[in-house]
């Protein structure tokens, strides 16, 4: 039995499922920490525009 | 541990953490994949699929390790009340998942030519199996606790019971000697693999533990930035 097949098939699960869980953290991450940057800045745009409002 | 219970400052270190074992991790197991399929010599008995050792044992352990994460998380939420403990747990299941799927399927990979089947209900294989479902049945239940607000116990008990698994896993080859080697690597005793093979392990080893880490902390940034939207549209509801 040629023992090359199993060995390609074995790195290529391992690869492609670390990659896999990898890009999905990534993902997650750069969502999630956009979204909060992004309700960070409605949350300071008003009170920017209320300060400018009692001037 | 203590010191990083203000999410401001545990970001602080995670953010070029990440990073940083991101790259590491990536260089190291680059280096130990490589290695061990093109510098090493063929085993006298199983030939050249002893080269899956580099990646299974790695994997294994890390299931194994992500488990005992989840366990120290666990008693640091209940006892301590460390307040990233729960979400630390939380990031850790799907990592530890991974890897214990890693290990199960390059076992089974390597089992094909080496004892004639892909599986058997063996003490080792089926342990690790049983790992894998824990992880999937805490991500299910760590995910139900929390879209119902709670504070993450009921996952912490079952976090803490789901480590009598470890010892189980670690001991099957010695309970039941059935198709599963032996232990060939040991912490305090050394090893039965000859130093020219063993050589790329612990690079590869170091790289995915440095993969792994990196996705738990981009896991763990990725709930506190959920966390901060949420309670900041509950506040937004309430006013």
């Amino acid at each position: 039995m040629n023992p090359w097949p199993f060995v390609a098939a074995a790195y290529a699960a391992a690869i492609l499922l670390t990659a896999a869980l990898l890009a999905w953290a990534f993902v997650s991450m750069r969502r999630a920490e956009a979204s909060a940057d992004a309700m960070k800045r409605t949350d300071r745009a008003p009170s920017a525009d209320a300060e400018g409002q009692e001037r | 541990m203590h010191a990083f219970a203000n999410p401001a400052r545990f970001l602080r270190l995670a953010r070029p953490a990440s990073s940083w074992l991101l790259l590491i991790g990536l260089a190291f197991a680059i280096a130990g994949m490589g290695a061990g399929l093109m510098l090493t010599p063929p085993d006298y008995l199983q030939g050249e699929t002893v080269r899956i050792l580099y990646i299974h044992v790695p994997s294994a352990w890390l299931g194994m390790g992500g488990w005992l994460g989840i366990a120290a998380a666990s008693i640091s939420q209940l006892v301590w009340r460390h307040p990233l403990a729960a979400l630390a747990a939380r990031a850790v299941a799907p990592a530890g998942a991974t890897f214990t799927a890693i290990c199960l399927i390059t076992g089974s990979i390597w089992g094909r030519p080496t004892w004639g089947t892909w599986w058997e209900w063996d003490g080792r294989l089926t342990s690790m199996l049983i790992l894998f479902f824990l992880y999937l049945g805490y991500i299910a239940l760590s995910s139900a606790e929390r879209e119902r607000g709670g504070e993450g116990r009921i996952s912490a008990i079952y976090g803490l019971v789901g480590a009598i698994n470890l010892p189980i896993i670690h001991y099957s080859v010695l309970w039941w000697r059935t198709l599963h080697q032996g232990q060939s690597i040991s912490i305090s005793g050394g090893s039965s693999i000859d130093n020219s093979m063993l050589w790329p392990l612990p690079l590869s080893l170091v790289g995915f533990a440095c993969l792994f880490g990196a996705a738990v902390l981009m896991r763990m940034r990725a709930e506190l930035a959920e966390a901060k939207v949420e309670a900041r549209l509950r506040r937004m509801e309430a006013e």
